[in-house]
């Protein structure tokens, strides 16, 4: 699995029984740059969270809606809890979404792959917030439940136990 | 489930990219011998087409069969993923087709299987792709052949058939300096003696109708991607992809990348996929792969012994032996054994070295005369005859192929029987 983080940082941020209790115990995950735009990454990994049956709110000020859902300008405006704040805005920008999600009281924020901040990841966990960084959802998901195993993938799961691929 | 735990080689022959499933509970991973699957819904098949979600649509792009001796190749060469292919040979066609455009060029080195020799030279002519091949005994010969318009660096980790062994700690500093992708063909070593994304590498081959399959039985090829190479300037994996609504595939799968653009756009259209049945196979190859490899390499050491010291032995090429030039280098990157391929020459005899080798195969009794290798039984072939008979005399000069070569593939056989063997026909052709 390709990371910039350390091996000591992989642990805090990136360990497998954080990922999976984030991705099994969360319903609702708010999207911070959500793009409309059909071939952008943060689209696909949206429209792959919303058919594994996540609800996704997007988080764009300049969209009415996207992928079907009702889009909100900041987390503050967003009326649900919101489980998990998923980030796919610059490295530079995050710290301003880690404060907001902190305000809403999310459960986790989840800096997407190549989006590395430590500051806002420190941030996040001194107020109790699981974090993830530097990782893609949608791929994590897949990591688990065996669809990346469909696409000849290194999921890195090995058990001889009888067990659904399932998350 | 663990993920924690960093099992060793042996077990992820066993069972990696194999989960029991929870219905059948079925030990043997079942053969999936289906063309197409069904859909959840339109939408769902929507979002598959679009690449939305991974899943199965048609055998020609992916199968669960054949996802699985993906997963455990890709575990057992230490990449990212993998994708099996109908042959080697198709292994390297997608790989070529995906990383290159018309009017590209790679340098590759003339240490290669004759097949392969003969795609790049001539097929790849056709396709726009111009290959420089570089004497790989010298690094300088690779610096000087690089230019703007070269995008891979390629060899095989032990040369077929004169026993070299690649220079990967050279070769791969080169291609990073360069911005390059350095293709490896592994098929000589396996993944057991030679991991060679461990060594710089960013795309190892296979074909896997030799050692992994090891029982002559398939014809296979697989890709396996480290993941590692940074695409993002490299214009034939993140230029917009128009079938796929200018999808960047580097930008979308990340160290995915690569293979999902081999696997949705180059194996869909050339389809040269590989059968469920075939990737079974595989899949028992490999679950005994370094026991074979094991034995594998320790007759061919006492094979490569016994002609070394025959009087009527003229050469041999095996990097295994100290008196080769890449004694320590095998040693450095093949530690448990420089493979069981190699070739060997004997003295003319009557001034016809062409005849004498051609003698050879007709007195052997248990080396099998094959066009194959990694097989557990003994092959032995003539290339001026047959691998090679398509090069012309330059060609085979420039590729190291003497008239006498014998390229000897060894097996599991009891090893007093193989010299046995040698020595039947040596004494049958001297009288």
């Amino acid at each position: 699995m390709n990371t910039r983080l350390s091996a000591d940082e992989r642990n805090k941020f990136q360990n497998s029984d954080l990922i999976r209790k984030i991705l099994n115990g969360s319903l609702t995950i708010a999207i911070v740059g959500l793009s409309d735009k059909k071939e952008r990454a943060s689209n696909f990994v949206g429209s792959y969270l919303k058919s594994e049956r996540y609800t996704i709110i997007p988080v764009n000020p300049l969209k009415q809606g996207i992928l079907g859902e009702k889009c909100y300008p900041d987390l503050a405006s967003i009326p649900v809890p919101v489980d998990v704040v998923d980030i796919f805005r610059r490295p530079d920008e995050c710290m301003n979404v880690v404060k907001e999600a902190i305000a809403i009281k999310a459960k986790a924020v989840w800096m997407q792959l190549g989006i590395v901040n430590r500051d806002a990841a420190e941030l996040a966990l001194q107020h109790g917030l699981m974090v993830v960084m530097d990782r893609c959802m949608k791929m994590e998901h897949g990591r688990y439940n065996g669809n990346l195993h469909w696409a000849g993938m290194n999921t890195e799961i090995i058990t001889a136990k009888k067990v659904s691929r399932f998350i | 489930m663990s993920e924690k735990r960093k099992f060793g080689f042996e077990t992820r022959m066993l069972h990696a990219g194999h989960i029991p499933d929870s219905y059948s509970g079925s030990r043997a991973v079942p053969i999936y011998q289906t063309a197409g699957y069904v859909f959840d819904s339109p939408e769902y098949a929507a979002s598959l087409f679009e690449l939305k979600q991974y899943g199965n649509i048609y055998t020609r792009i992916s199968n669960p069969t054949t996802a699985v001796f993906e997963e455990r190749i890709a575990s057992l060469e230490g990449g990212t993923g993998a994708l099996a292919t109908a042959s080697g040979q198709a292994a390297q066609l997608i790989t070529m087709m995906t990383l290159l455009q018309p009017g590209d060029e790679f340098v590759a080195s003339s240490h290669l299987y004759g097949g392969t020799y003969t795609q790049f030279e001539h097929t790849f002519k056709k396709l726009s792709v111009k290959v420089h091949f570089v004497d790989p005994m010298d690094i300088k010969n690779w610096e000087k052949a690089i230019t703007p318009k070269t995008r891979v660096l390629y060899g095989e980790t032990i040369g077929n058939p004169q026993g070299s062994v690649f220079d990967f700690e050279g070769v791969s500093a080169l291609a990073k300096a360069n911005g390059i992708p350095l293709v490896i063909d592994n098929t000589l070593a396996s993944p057991y003696l030679c991991r060679p994304l461990e060594w710089g590498a960013d795309i190892v081959l296979h074909s896997a109708t030799k050692f992994i399959n090891g029982h002559g039985t398939s014809i296979a090829g697989v890709i396996i991607d480290s993941g590692k190479f940074d695409f993002s300037n490299y214009p034939s994996i993140s230029s917009p992809s128009i079938p796929y609504h200018n999808l960047n595939f580097f930008e979308t799968f990340g160290h995915y990348g690569f293979l999902m653009k081999a696997r949705c756009e180059t194996l869909r259209d050339t389809g040269a996929t590989i059968g469920p049945f075939d990737s079974f196979l595989l899949i028992q190859g490999l679950e005994t792969l370094s026991v074979r490899m094991d034995r594998h390499v320790a007759n061919a050491l006492a094979v490569a012994n016994f002609l070394k010291n025959h009087p009527m032995v003229d050469w041999v090429n095996f990097a295994g032996l100290p008196n080769h030039p890449h004694f320590d280098r095998a040693k450095k990157y093949l530690p448990k054994g420089a493979g069981s391929v190699f070739a060997f020459g004997l003295k003319a005899i009557n001034n016809n070295p062409r005849e004498t080798g051609k003698r050879l195969l007709e007195e052997l009794e248990l080396f099998s005369h094959v066009a194959n290798l990694g097989d557990c039984k003994s092959l032995v072939i003539h290339p001026a005859s047959t691998t090679h008979q398509q090069l012309s005399d330059e060609e085979l000069k420039r590729a190291n192929i003497k008239p006498e070569l014998i390229r000897l593939s060894i097996g599991l056989e009891t090893i007093d029987d193989l010299i046995w063997d040698l020595e039947q026909a040596f004494h049958a052709i001297s009288r």
